[in-house]
């Protein structure tokens, strides 16, 4: 056990490319914690998806031994946070587990709303930041600017940032220094019956479940019994360690240090981050504040390209959902794109990761449907119940009212682009909350509905503002809204899987857009079909694909009846890509088209 | 009992497989060659009579055709002695039809008489357009003018000709085309192909289409203009369209062409020629080796070119009866429909009629005018999924 005065745990905050998983390479190298040899580009990123996308997803922590110019011995606990607004509770978890913050901003392109998004949680934990403007050995390089930005938009003191390139090594040295003198030690009470936070669980292929923890108060030991507070479980401890990144076995763990242990726990979905671990017996009486279990956000349909596909989905999704107990799922059934699963996410980054790691990993092709919010729907009866599919949308008639997810989205953008980005929230029913200066960018802040978001905001975003803009948000809570259920129906069939939730005032530009898109998706047929967006009865959209006119081989003789017929078994076979609806069949890439969500 | 092939006739097809040049639209088996020994592929043709006399001797031959390739490149002699040798195996009908497609140029029109004397009955002429322009844009060597005077020349030795045009082509306008059908069919006589413009991978054409580079082609509808013009021009002029792209007064249609429609037996000899043949009561697909001088090869050292010799399954047959039949205004006849299985399209072409882009009427099944055009979506539906 390492005394508390000689610890210090910290976690690093950053944007996406500002060069935190850089900073904390080199902070973790020139401590000597990993050999230069075993040195891999970014080392806490473990996924080859966290690695491509510059993005953590799981939290990673690292435990550097470091020598002070005071030339005493300190333990310094790095918690690489995820970090992504979708894992916003699990951020929030990590950052209660340490004391202070890196808040590393690249001095060549100033703060991000994802930094501020992540900088408040900080503040929230009561953290003490220490700002590092990275990048500074490049020409664009702008330390007063961004100084004076931090304080402007973030308002915390920037006179004493770190000046940095964790490329070429500078400041490398002053950064270790001010995280031993200017971050507190943490406090706790080794003879207090133990406290620790799980701040973060994984599946190891070879030591199944493996959790990290933060001990608060007390001391924990290879072989103790211990119990999760929230699920009630006991565990024995098999093996306790320090990460280094690589496991360590420890004897004990005490207060102010963070380690990880195995405890033969089947899944991880048995962990939930946030809970509170003691001893099974003489354990502490209330457990610690602030745990909340995982809630889904967005909900889609996943579906097989290939029907065959179906067993197989359904393992690797099961094989997910071991690994991820925010990850949720349902069997579904669509008449138009057969057997798959209602699936639950965090938000739209966790349902793109859940995805590629679907066809990635498990080489799957995979139809999405369009991402949908949760609803709550306020029965006439009295009732109340949750609404994760527009298809199970009941008659309006036995409905009093619905409530719909909001966010308050932080924006910060080149006022260049600011018109059309208020333009943009306010399209998408927004509200304006705050609307603020920083030097040429003007922070935006919205309160927006979810659904409006999850539809394309994102895209448009990018689009409207060359890219330049960042976009970070958090949930607020549930607001009554004029929300109806918009149906797509091809040649007078009902299409289910395209059916989506939608404000009022914005289906019919909604439907517009869905079956103009349609017209130019579905191939023309020997009829003409009509295509329509309609709530209940009423149609609000509607387009008709004339029939085709020719399509007729201008010769074919002799000598073409074989390639004639092999061209016809071909596209027999290519059918089975096809979706029937009625008369009508629709290609499967028709549906990946219309909802896609990038488009 | 009667075999299949037999509704449909039996004919000969003989492929010449060299051209002067190729025209960038063209995928046929053609080849550009200096030099060509017409004595050797005298024998090698005349080889493969014999080996393919011997196996259908006595059945009634009703047509022989001549493609190419440019078969009027060929010696007349030659020409010949390949009818000679095919009616000392089969019996042919009193009116056998012997057609030998031809380039409107006055070097070909030379000898057209000698092609008569040898015992052609017929002339196809690739005059493919009437104005100079695009004639060199299809990468003819021949001018309109020329193309005129060598059909004089047709005419004059022959009952029977036809020419072919193409339309659709780029940049042609609906009315440029419909003054163009009008003049064709004033020089007509009795019978006309006309071809929809065709983009082919593998030709000079697929490649410049696939770069982006082939511009001016109609889309579908201007495409579906021309076709619906090219109708009713013709059918005014006492020309209807009696298969997708040929047109003829009533008894001039094509009997060799009507073989492969009719799903008839065909025997196909040269480089790269297709063949049905049914032997021992089943059908099988022949298919000669496409490189001219690997197909003499063959032929000289192993006594034939074919390199497929398939028994077709009942369902290949099944699908090529439909696929070659409904390009017929006459459609197909449902007694043999039945008797080849078609029973289990019942449901696909029943829904098909409903949508009134097939009809049974006289005993047999056809296009209605509006399935017409898109044939290929039709055989899609009746064939199923």
């Amino acid at each position: 056990m390492t005394d508390l005065s000689h610890i210090r745990n910290f976690s690093i905050v950053a944007h996406i490319d500002h060069g935190k998983s850089t900073l904390a390479d080199r902070l973790i190298q020139s401590t000597g914690t990993v050999q230069d040899r075993d040195m891999k580009a970014q080392l806490l990123d473990s996924m080859d998806i966290e690695r491509e996308r510059g993005i953590t997803i799981k939290a990673n922590t690292v435990r550097i031994d470091y020598v002070a110019d005071n030339g005493e011995k300190y333990v310094l606990n790095l918690i690489d946070t995820p970090g992504h607004v979708d894992f916003g509770y699990e951020v929030s978890r990590s950052m209660r587990a340490v004391e202070g913050s890196l808040l590393v901003v690249d001095s060549t392109q100033g703060v991000e709303a994802q930094t501020l998004a992540n900088v408040y949680q900080a503040i929230d934990a009561d953290h003490e930041i220490v700002p590092v403007l990275n990048k500074i050995d490049l020409p664009a390089s702008d330390v007063d600017r961004v100084k004076e930005q931090i304080e402007d938009v973030i308002g915390i003191d920037a006179s004493q940032s770190m000046l940095v390139s964790a490329k070429t090594g500078i400041g490398i040295h002053e950064t270790l220094e001010a995280i031993v003198h200017r971050l507190p030690a943490p406090k706790g009470d080794r003879n207090a019956p133990l406290k620790a936070m799980l701040v973060d669980s994984w599946y190891d292929s070879y030591l199944g479940v493996v959790v990290m923890i933060r001990v608060m108060d007390g001391m924990i030991r290879r072989g103790e019994r211990i119990k999760m507070m929230q699920t009630g479980a006991v565990y024995g401890i098999d093996k306790l360690s320090v990460l280094k990144p690589q496991m360590v076995d420890i004897a004990e763990l005490g207060p102010g240090e963070i380690g990880v242990f195995t405890a033969s726990i089947k899944q991880v979905r048995d962990t939930r981050v946030g809970d509170t671990i003691t001893h099974e017996k003489k354990g502490c009486e209330t457990p610690l504040p602030g745990f909340k279990p995982a809630q889904p956000v967005v909900f889609c349909g996943l579906f097989p390209v290939d029907a065959n596909d179906f067993e197989p989905l359904r393992d690797a999704i099961e094989k997910l959902a071991l690994n991820d107990a925010s990850f949720s799922f349902e069997m579904e059934t669509s008449a138009a794109l057969g057997f798959g699963f209602r699936c639950g996410f965090l938000g739209l980054l966790h349902l793109e990761v859940i995805r590629d790691r679907l066809e990635r990993e498990y080489d799957l092709d995979l139809i999405t449907t369009a991402p949908s919010v949760v609803y709550q729907l306020y029965m006439k009866d009295g009732e109340k119940r949750e609404l994760h599919n527009p298809a199970d949308m009941p008659d309006l008639t036995y409905v009093d009212h619905i409530e719909e997810p909001r966010i308050k989205a932080t924006i910060l953008v080149p006022d260049d682009y600011l018109g059309d980005v208020l333009k943009l929230c306010q399209d998408r029913r927004g509200v304006q909350l705050d609307l603020t200066y920083a030097g040429s960018r003007a922070l935006v802040v919205y309160d927006l509905p979810l659904n409006e978001v999850v539809f394309d905001f994102y895209d448009r975003l990018k689009s409207v503002t060359k890219g330049y803009a960042s976009f970070d948000y958090q949930l607020t809570g549930y607001q009554e809204d004029s929300l109806v259920k918009m149906s797509i129906l091809v040649n007078d069939e009902p299409v289910d899987a395209l059916s989506m939730m939608v404000h009022r005032d914005r289906a019919e530009m909604r439907g517009r857009a869905m079956v103009e898109k349609l017209k130019d998706l579905i191939p023309r047929h020997m009829f003409k079909i009509p295509i329509q967006a309609a709530i209940g009865g009423k149609v609000i959209a509607r387009e008709t694909l004339s029939a085709l006119r020719k399509d007729v081989t201008a010769k074919c003789y002799g000598g073409d009846a074989t390639r004639k017929r092999k061209l016809l078994d071909k596209q027999k076979a290519g059918k089975k890509k096809m979706r029937q609806f009625g008369k009508v069949e629709i290609p499967q890439e028709a549906f990946i088209s219309a909802l896609k969500m990038d488009d | 009992m009667a075999e299949d092939w037999q509704a449909g006739g039996f004919g000969l097809y003989v492929h010449w497989p060299f051209c002067l040049s190729k025209c960038p639209y063209c995928d046929f088996n053609s080849h550009v060659a200096a030099t060509i020994d017409q004595a050797a592929w005298g024998r090698a043709y005349l080889a493969e009579i014999d080996r393919v006399g011997a196996l259908t001797k006595g059945r009634l031959l009703q047509s022989i055709f001549f493609g190419g390739g440019t078969p009027s490149l060929m010696d007349a002699e030659l020409v010949a002695a390949i009818i000679d040798r095919a009616r000392r195996w089969w019996p042919t009908v009193n009116d056998v039809e012997i057609t030998l497609e031809a380039n409107p140029t006055s070097v070909e029109a030379g000898r057209f008489r000698g092609y008569r004397d040898g015992g052609v009955t017929r002339v196809s002429m690739g005059i493919q357009a009437l104005n100079d322009a695009d004639l060199r844009a299809l990468g003819r060597l021949h001018s309109a003018d020329e193309a005129m005077r060598a059909f004089d020349v047709a005419r004059g030795v022959f009952d029977r000709v036809s020419f072919d045009l193409i339309y659709a082509r780029q940049n042609q306008t609906l009315e440029a085309w419909r003054a163009e059908l009008k003049q064709a069919l004033g020089l007509a006589i009795d019978h006309l192909s006309l071809y929809q413009l065709t983009i082919e991978e593998g030709t000079a054409f697929g490649d410049r289409y696939n770069a982006g580079k082939l511009r001016g082609l109609p889309d579908q509808d201007l495409a579906a203009d021309m076709y619906e013009a090219t109708q009713d021009i013709c059918e005014a002029a006492g020309m209807p369209a009696y298969e997708v792209s040929n047109h003829a007064r009533l008894g001039a249609e094509s009997r060799h062409n009507q073989i492969y429609w009719r799903y008839g037996d065909y025997v196909g000899i040269g480089p790269g020629a297709h063949g049905r043949l049914t032997l021992g009561g089943t059908r099988h697909a022949t298919e000669a080796e496409r490189s001219p001088a690997r197909w003499m090869q063959l032929v000289d050292q192993r006594g034939h070119g074919d390199i497929v010799y398939e028994p077709l399954t009942d369902t290949d047959a099944l699908t090529e009866f439909l696929l070659m039949g409904l390009r017929l205004r006459e459609g197909v006849d449902l007694g043999r429909l039945d008797a080849l299985g078609g029973g289990v399209f019942d449901n696909n072409i029943n829904g098909l009629i409903d949508i009134e882009m097939l009809e049974r009427a006289d005993g047999r099944l056809r296009l209605t005018p509006a399935g017409r055009p898109v044939l290929n979506a039709v055989l899609r539906g009746v064939l199923g999924g």
